[in-house]
């Protein structure tokens, strides 16, 4: 009730005020997942952004992960939610095909400009001549490893593996057992629910000389001799070679973190959890190569302007945009959240190149790819379900991978028949 | 004299001891678990994957962080603010309808009975976004009254009630209407106090259930100031990474409140009713 | 208007003073639930994503519905949660405050430490569950399991093993609900009926069987229909117990409205979510009348 007197005041006020006035100021809205360091870095962008545009007030809104697409869902119909959106750029398909988000103006984003400066990456936000949303910051994989672990099993822990068949043989050697021969210490963690999936896509598939997807993203191509191969050497982690089971620890990430495993694969946003872990010593490396061929994924969250937004707050949701893309931003969101620049000329500096911890994965960008989800979540299902397959119900890889493959060239046809 | 209940002397017969016995060791492993959360709330960030029962440092480390994020004692306020106007909301109209459908003899009763208990029969996942629209039309998004207004009046508690009221012998309330007093004064003077025990049990369940309420909270808030406890705990589960210390912290704090409601009202859900004046 | 009313029989005046009683209440369960219900029936007939307009499409979901394996799957699910959930949580419940009802020393710690469970954070528990769990030497249930003589069990990590191990949790913690319930129904009893009992030389067990298991028929009543809907309804216990809260592996733990909200909230399918959540309503009606009418009957 309290807030119906609020409008009412709100409305009568804004019914008086000076026309002049009222047409200086224009507020929106910008939502994003709730996560620490993402909200201090935005907040600080907005106070820069509103010094510089005295006419513009921007409300920052956030909200929990696991819910913002319930949230999203919730507030759209009903007309209400942001006009900048934060966005995960797998999810991007689906809210372009929704009408949900605009292209960017081409005066303003021109596209040439944009892959003259962005990471090819940032290609995937291109459609119908346009871009569709642009990141601040983009994340790369890389190779953690336990110094600790290392020294103690005589291996040289300035000289992590560089080769897949080289981190094989030194995870068995970190490998421990309690005398019933249960699992103490991983050698290398496999954790599906977290990197895996893009590790398996875009960097082992192509190791083993296949592709993820067809050229024009429009085919499944992993099932395949490649494919096959590279989910067996996924699989034999835990399988064949016994370096941890699935499930070891929980979270893969808590394996690594409880010092309880030698080799990690996983994101740079992982840097800021191991750093705040007292007595763990640890480093990072770029990602093993195979057969000669290195590859990493990226990935970013890209910032869109919603479609309802229109006139003078598309203007100004425009002009906050590029702030959010700016040099200046990028320098920040690296400092604040630790996330890496999405310009090569802000990213690729010497300091960021030979910095210990974020080297790796600055220079795994070089050679990164980005897979072109149509549906995120349902692409990473598929990729469980079909370990869940091999590894529960005990079937053949080749089989497992058919019908992964099956599963997702159905999402794939869907996607592109709408 | 109720089973069990045999004087000092009975406490001490082997019976009773086997009872006591098996009763609390069942408790203690219903515990557990919680004594689990407790002990890794006191564990410190590098700490919290060593799986000992017993903290070897322990620390109060989260408890200050979470303190610290100045916002949690408003959460914790609008939690307990909603959650008590809630219960009282809901103990009033929730105990009013389940009288009247256990005592009333009316035309339509049964199809009104079922119709309140089908309530609880759609997830309120379905709900939500129906509700978006009328708190949007209505201006109710962000507030109070938004977080609130779906669970004033409860299908369950109705239910409830009813069920409770079959204890309450008619010879009672017939007697009130001999007595002249209004209908209104019958339940509230004659009927409500011999169901205390149900009453406090629904007391216990409306806080706990407002209290715990998560997806609607979330979803009609928008700013930080008007979130709900679990709804700011959210917050804790990252996109990559859950902070298990901070979650079990939260949740410890969090239980706080609803475990005080429940030692203030469970000794009225066991102190029995005593019906003087009728036969039994 | 005094004569008016006062010339009204008694029959009437109880259901004048009915209907003016459950007014409020049922104008507010008319527009908070059951119209959004009736709204929800509408659009399990359209084709609708949140954002483009709802196209009708008759009854085009059922059709689907009964085709989707998944959905059969989630339905068996969610039947095996009532079926084993609810007989083993009640009579667990019982046990625990029929005795607990003739415990007097530290009673009202004891009872607490039942309730406890009930007033955690789902989340919060799940992942002290799920550390339960892992194998040797980090899981307790395991440790136990290898103590006692048994093998390892995978449990959450087995598509025939986690619905158990996803029940288990929900079980203990609705279980503090159900005692505290059945207390209040214990303590409704009258003393009198005890004490006729006892005068009259009758054993306990003919005491449970003839006079307090009867005089708890309207307490049994409403556990079993209440958690027979709880069980139905499972949703938070199985969301925040498996890999990313899909009800896996393999969809071994999905039930319905773990399903329905995937549906609606990660596809956007409103209408095929509408649908399924018609179908749970009709189940759940269903399920409760029959319960309502067996009580009754007895």
């Amino acid at each position: 009730m309290k807030s119906f007197l609020g409008a009412v005041v709100a409305i009568a006020l804004w019914a008086t005020a000076p026309l002049a006035a009222r047409a200086q100021t224009v507020e929106i809205e910008y939502w994003q997942y709730f996560f620490k360091e993402r909200v201090q870095a935005v907040d600080a962008l907005i106070k820069s952004f509103e010094a510089a545009n005295p006419g513009i007030r921007v409300k920052h809104t956030h909200f929990p992960y696991a819910q913002y697409q319930t949230k999203v869902a919730a507030a759209v119909p009903a007309g209400e939610g942001p006009d900048v959106v934060q966005l995960y750029y797998g999810w991007l398909e689906e809210y372009r095909k929704a009408n949900l988000i605009a292209p960017l103006p081409k005066d303003q984003f021109d596209p040439a400009t944009i892959e003259k400066e962005f990471f090819p990456i940032v290609k995937a936000m291109k459609a119908d001549g346009a871009y569709w949303g642009l990141p601040t910051a983009v994340r790369s994989l890389a190779l953690f490893y336990n110094r600790k672990l290392m020294s103690e099993a005589g291996l040289d822990p300035t000289k992590p593996p560089t080769t897949l068949d080289a981190l094989i043989a030194q995870a068995g050697k970190l490998v421990k057992r309690d005398a019933g021969g249960n699992l103490l210490t991983a050698g290398l963690t496999v954790g599906p629910i977290s990197q895996d999936h893009h590790w398996w896509r875009e960097v082992l598939v192509r190791q083993f000389g296949g592709q993820p997807f067809s050229d024009d993203n429009r085919k499944i191509a992993y099932d395949a001799p490649a494919g096959i191969a590279a989910m067996q050497f996924y699989h034999d982690i835990a399988g064949r070679n016994r370096l941890t089971t699935f499930g070891f620890m929980d979270e893969s990430h808590a394996a690594f973190r409880a010092g309880r495993a030698g080799f990690h694969i996983d994101g740079s946003f992982r840097i800021g959890t191991f750093q705040v872990v007292r007595n763990l010593d640890w480093g990072v490396a770029e990602l093993p190569a195979h057969q000669g061929v290195q590859s990493n994924f990226a990935s970013y969250w890209v910032n869109g302007v919603s479609s309802k937004t229109q006139g003078a707050k598309r203007e100004a949701a425009m002009k906050f945009l590029r702030h959010l893309v700016s040099d200046e931003a990028m320098q920040l969101w690296l400092k604040t959240v630790g996330e890496l620049p999405a310009k090569p000329s802000v990213a690729l500096t010497d300091a960021n190149r030979n910095d210990p911890v974020y080297g790796p994965f600055i220079m795994g960008l070089a050679y990164s790819r980005t897979t072109e989800f149509v549906n995120e979540v349902k692409q990473r299902q598929i990729f469980l379900d079909m370990i869940d397959r091999i590894d529960i119900k005990k079937m053949p890889v080749q089989e497992a991978i058919r019908i992964a493959a099956q599963e997702e060239q159905a999402l794939l046809d869907e996607f592109f028949r709408r | 004299m109720r089973p069990g209940a045999q004087g000092f002397r009975a406490v001490w017969d082997p019976r009773s001891v086997a009872i006591w016995t098996c009763v609390a060791l069942g408790g203690i492993v219903m515990i557990m678990p919680f004594a689990f959360m407790i002990s890794t709330s006191l564990k410190g960030s590098d700490a919290i994957y060593e799986l000992g029962l017993i903290p070897r440092a322990p620390t109060l480390e989260n408890y200050a962080l979470l303190f610290s994020e100045g916002r949690f004692l408003r959460w914790f306020a609008n939690s307990l603010a909603i959650s008590t106007a809630s219960t009282a909301s809901v103990l009033f109209f929730d105990s009013l309808a389940g009288y009247v459908l256990c005592k009333y003899r009316f035309r339509g009763r049964e199809i009104v009975f079922v119709a309140i208990l089908s309530t609880l029969m759609i997830p309120t996942e379905m709900l939500v976004i129906p509700w978006y629209v009328m708190s949007k039309t209505m201006g109710w998004l962000d507030t109070y009254w938004g977080i609130a207004f779906p669970g004033l009046i409860t299908g369950f508690g109705v239910f409830l009630m009813k069920q409770f009221f079959e204890s309450v012998p008619d010879a009672l309330i017939d007697a009130g209407r001999i007595d002249g007093l209004s209908e209104f004064r019958i339940f509230w003077e004659i009927a409500l106090p011999l169901v205390t025990p149900a009453l406090s049990a629904l007391a216990i369940f409306t806080f706990l259930g407002s209290w715990t309420a998560f997806l609607w909270p979330l979803i009609v808030t928008n700013s930080a100031a008007n979130f709900t406890v679990p709804v700011g705990l959210a917050a804790f589960a990252g996109e990559f990474a859950t902070e298990w210390n901070m979650i079990m912290t939260g949740a410890a704090v969090a239980t706080l409140p609803v475990l005080a409601v429940f030692v203030l009202l469970q000794k009225y859900i066991i102190r029995g009713v005593i019906l003087s004046g009728v036969k039994g | 208007m005094r004569d008016w009313y006062g010339s009204r029989s008694v029959g009437q005046k109880q259901a004048l003073w009915a209907w003016i009683f459950l007014a409020l209440p049922l104008f507010f369960f008319i527009a908070i639930r059951l119209a959004p219900t009736g709204y929800t029936g509408y659009v399990s007939l359209t084709e609708w994503n949140l954002l483009r307009p709802k196209r009708f499409v008759g009854f085009d979901n059922y059709a689907r519905l009964w085709r989707d394996p998944v959905f059969w799957q989630v339905l068996g699910n969610t039947f095996k949660y009532l079926l084993i959930g609810t007989p083993i949580s009640l009579l667990l419940s019982f046990l625990v405050a029929y005795y607990l009802d003739q415990v007097r020393f530290l009673q009202g710690l004891i009872r607490a430490l039942y309730f406890i469970p009930f007033l955690t954070t789902a989340a919060a528990m799940a992942w002290v569950w799920r550390w339960f769990y892992q194998p040797v030497p980090i899981g307790i249930f395991n440790l136990i399991l290898v103590d006692l003589g048994f093998a390892q069990q995978p449990f959450l990590r087995s598509t025939s093993q986690a619905l158990g191990a996803v029940l288990a949790p929900a079980i203990w913690a609705g279980l503090g609900f159900q005692v505290v319930v059945f207390l209040a129904g214990l303590r409704a009893i009258p003393d009198t009926y005890y004490e006729a009992a006892r005068i009259d030389g009758v054993g306990r067990w003919t005491i449970l069987r003839e006079i307090t298991l009867p005089l708890l028929r309207p307490t049994i009543l409403f556990l079993v229909v209440v958690s027979s809907i709880g069980f139905l309804r499972i949703f938070d216990k199985v969301y925040n117990m498996t890999v990313d809260g899909k009800g896996g592996p393999l969809n071994s733990t999905r039930p319905l409205v773990l399903n329905i909200y995937e549906l609606a909230f990660v596809d956007y399918r409103m209408g095929y979510a509408a649908a399924q959540t018609m179908v749970l309503f009709a189940i759940l009606l269903f399920v409760t009348l029959i319960q309502l009418r067996a009580m009754r009957a007895r």
